[in-house]
């Protein structure tokens, strides 16, 4: 596209306007300070002129508020970070083919839900026959094994069960975020791997996924990748092919 | 029954539930011939057993494992526990369990006279806690009488920081928002603790332990506020996991009103062992029922595993068990809160008329109990503002079908435990819809043979279909095929299994006594 600007504002009716709406709620009751503690905390975030054009008391102590106003802040469309997806996703077909030729035995994952979280759903969306969003999971490709010890699992059972049966990765799953739970648990995992594999160029893939570690990196979590919401199972093989089979020549 | 909307026939309606009695006898034999670790704890914990050691482990732990190490549990705790207590050497239980926890106890099955001096004195001990309990239940009589009892539905509001601290201003704040219910989250992972911590608590993960003095606090709290506010509010909690007999005991120790307490969730959603699982429902619904306790079931969680379109029948065979197993143990049917749930995926078409379907012939089926009514968490999305959308639908099925307690449904429940304003804005709309809805459940008949009444039939007749094949193949079994939540569970797979034991001629349990015998 040409001519497609680099620095945009927000867009309420009109180009540039750069209107936002906002809501929250401060530990203040609603008197005469509490819609002037509104703007305040706007004002302060960018918002100018702000107005509040909702507040409502709820409880003698607390106050909640929508504002709208004109922040002030440019988004600069060059200075954006996109993690590109660094491989091709492939078809079953392929990814059973690249194992074949390549690996000349099965692949093997073995997958939980670590620690006190009992999701499964994801976990299931990606490794269960079933699938996701009409694609089917893991278990379907026929060059896979799949192990999925289902939920309540903890890191040491995970890494035991994967030494057992010589998985080439390891697939972590953490729904539940509540006091940092997914980071906390999938460290314990990570540590019990590198426990495990002291030697680094033996270790199988770390994998973990869930639907909000947007504020992490692997690096930080000690793993090799992290899987988001609305993952596919295809994308996840296909990073199997790409990060434990790198020479693979696939068809394109 | 009042005139029907959907015109069930009542011949499929009796058939269904006469399939239900069957399918449930043979788990209802296991139940009565066994018992297990926590229904032994709970039965100490009745006696007023309370505390822990320094790490946190309850004594009525230490008490149950040393008698089950000497002499096993197969004649239960009582007879060893108040045998050893006659011989004079301790002061008291808690004092005896002390020792017991460092070896210092001999525990022996007692005979003849011994037997029924320990006999008596366990029943005695144990009746204190039924004492406690009958006199909370008429408290709560008192109460509902003397501030008033909100009409139906009830409004049911969740508190889950973690924090009881912060749990308590939480759900008053709740309560004076219009909550007539608050239910406190339990903790991730107290499901599967195989002992209930002590004392108030401030490190939960979404959710708060159950703990005793939680459950004291919490009351005395919402106590404070019902007076405040001039109507009883109901406090709920979890009785569910490996120790949902304790829960169930402390629950009704400390007056709370409403428990969950399903027949198969701990199995199917924390892998808890199926036998375990139906043995310790048992004597928890029999507490609940002397309790006053309304208990909530957990059938909408199917909906979240399985499709709420394919799997509409299996809410419903799950209901008509969870009825059966809850009669059984002395519930009366005011006290089932069947549950279902809203999780129809919204992006098919006429999904409002499924959900209403649904809605109805659950109303219909059981007309006398409160149902529970769950709200959509499965398509709830990060669109905050859809699912304000979603809700308002919810809450205009649950007055229209007249659903008995309504769960708030929150615009965040795709991506965290609720804010204070979410909660603040879904009674808003629960409010709206409520006032603005008005009595419309009179006036609203769904055209005979139109689709709302037909798939309201069709899922009944599937449902009558697959109890059949329960039948047949055995509850067990059929929940180890994954019948429920396409959740597979073998009935000697899963966890607390070890802590199953066969009664043995002989057995005693004077909670249990007790129960059977204050059946009304
Ligand atoms: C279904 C559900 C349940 C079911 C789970 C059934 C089961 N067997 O899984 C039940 C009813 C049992 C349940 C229980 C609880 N739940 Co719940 N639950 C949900 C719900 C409604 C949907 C989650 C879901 O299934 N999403 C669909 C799947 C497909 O999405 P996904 O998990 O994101 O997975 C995708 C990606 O993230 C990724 N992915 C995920 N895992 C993995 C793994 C790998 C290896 C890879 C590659 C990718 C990957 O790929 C998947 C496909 O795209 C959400 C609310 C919501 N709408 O999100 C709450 C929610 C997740 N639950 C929540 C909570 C708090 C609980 C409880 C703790 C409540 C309590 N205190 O009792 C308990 C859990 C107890 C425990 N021990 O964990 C909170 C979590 C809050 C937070 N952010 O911390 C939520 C957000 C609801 C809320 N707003 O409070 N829950």
């Amino acid at each position: 596209m040409t001519g497609e600007p680099k620095i945009v504002r927000p867009y309420g009716d009109t180009t540039g306007d750069g209107m936002v709406q906002l809501s929250f709620t401060l530990p203040v009751g609603k008197d005469g300070r509490a819609d002037g503690a509104a703007l305040q905390l706007a004002r302060k975030m960018g918002l100018e002129p702000a107005t509040v054009v909702h507040s409502k008391a709820m409880g003698p102590d607390f106050t909640f508020f929508v504002v709208y106003g004109r922040v002030s802040h440019l988004v600069d469309l060059s200075q954006v970070e996109v993690v590109e997806r660094e491989f091709p996703v492939l078809t079953a077909k392929e990814v059973n083919l690249a194992i074949r030729s390549r690996l000349r035995r099965k692949l093997v994952v073995v997958g939980a839900t670590v620690g006190t979280d009992a999701h499964t759903v994801g976990l299931d969306a990606i490794l269960n026959v079933k699938g996701f969003a009409g694609e089917k999971g893991l278990e379907y490709y026929r060059e896979v094994r799949v192990v999925n010890m289902g939920s309540q699992v903890t890191a040491d059972e995970l890494v035991a069960r994967a030494k057992a049966e010589h998985a080439d990765a390891l697939l972590t799953s953490q729904v539940v975020t509540q006091k940092d739970a997914h980071l906390h648990h999938t460290r314990e995992v990570s540590e019990a791997v590198v426990a495990t594999w002291p030697d680094a160029s033996h270790r199988p893939l770390v994998i973990v996924g869930g639907p909000r570690f947007d504020t992490v990196t692997p690096k930080d979590l000690g793993v090799d990748r992290i899987f988001g919401r609305g993952t596919t199972p295809a994308e996840v093989a296909s990073y199997l092919v790409h990060a434990l089979l790198p020479t693979a020549k696939v068809p394109a | 029954m009042p005139q029907t909307k959907l015109g069930l026939d009542p011949a499929v309606v009796r058939r269904a539930r006469a399939l239900a009695r069957k399918a449930a006898a043979p788990v209802e034999k296991l139940a009565h011939t066994h018992t297990t670790v926590s229904v032994e704890r709970a039965t100490l914990r009745l006696a007023g057993v309370t505390g822990a050691d320094a790490t946190g482990m309850p004594w009525v732990n230490h008490l149950v494992d040393a008698v089950r190490e000497q002499v096993g549990l197969e004649y239960g705790v009582a007879l060893p526990v108040w045998h050893a207590l006659a011989s004079g050497e301790h002061t008291d239980l808690v004092a005896m369990a002390e020792k017991a926890a460092t070896g210092g106890v001999r525990f022996a099955l007692p005979t003849g006279k011994d037997a029924e001096r320990a006999a008596k004195a366990a029943r005695k001990a144990v009746g204190t806690g039924f004492v406690r309990i009958d006199r909370n239940r008429r408290d709560r009589n008192k109460l509902l009488a003397k501030l008033g009892d909100p009409p139906k539905p009830w409004i049911y509001l969740i508190v889950a920081t973690g924090d009881i601290y912060e749990d308590i201003p939480q759900a008053q704040a709740a309560a004076r928002e219009g909550a007539d219910i608050v239910a406190v989250i339990r903790s991730t992972g107290q499901s599967l603790l195989d002992y209930v911590p002590e004392g108030a608590t401030r490190e939960g993960y979404a959710g708060t332990y159950a703990t005793q003095e939680n459950f004291r606090l919490m009351r005395a709290a919402l106590d404070d506020v019902s007076r405040e506010l001039g109507r009883y509010v109901r406090l709920t909690n979890y009785a569910s996991g490996l120790c949902m007999p304790e829960i169930a005991a402390l629950a009704g120790l400390e007056r709370l009103d409403m428990m969950l307490n399903d027949c198969m969730y701990g199995i199917i959603f924390r892998d808890i062992n199926p036998q375990r699982t139906f043995i310790d429902q048992r004597f928890s619904r029999a507490i609940h029922a002397r309790a006053g306790i309304v208990i909530n079931t957990g059938e909408d969680n199917y909906l979240t595993t399985a499709d709420a379109v394919d799997a509409a029948h299996t809410v419903i065979v799950s209901q008509l068990l969870n009825e059966r197993f809850g009669l059984e143990a002395g519930l009366q049917p005011w006290q089932l809160g069947l549950g279902h749930a809203f999780e129809i995926n919204p992006d098919i078409p006429d999904s409002f008329r499924l959900e209403l379907a649904h809605a109805l012939l659950v109303r219909e089926l059981f007309p006398e109990a409160p149902l529970k009514y769950m709200p959509p968490t499965k398509h709830m999305s990060g669109n905050v503002f859809a699912g304000y959308l979603l809700d308002a639908f919810f809450n205009l099925v649950g007055v229209m079908t007249g659903q008995g307690i309504i769960l708030v449904g929150m615009m965040t429940e795709g991506i965290h435990t609720p804010f204070l304003s979410d909660r603040d804005l879904a009674l808003e709309n629960v409010n709206y819809v409520r006032n603005a809805v008005g009595d419309l459940a009179e006036d609203f008949r769904p055209a005979p043979g139109g689709f709302v009444v037909e798939r309201a039939h069709r899922v009944l007749g599937e449902s009558v279909e697959l109890l059949q094949r329960i039948v047949d193949d055995g509850l067990l079994d059929a929940i180890a095929d994954g019948t429920f939540g396409i959740t597979k569970r073998p009935a000697d797979g899963g966890k607390g299994l070890d802590g199953v034991v066969k009664k043995a001629d002989g057995y005693l349990n004077p909670a249990s006594d007790l129960l059977e015998e204050g059946r009304t």
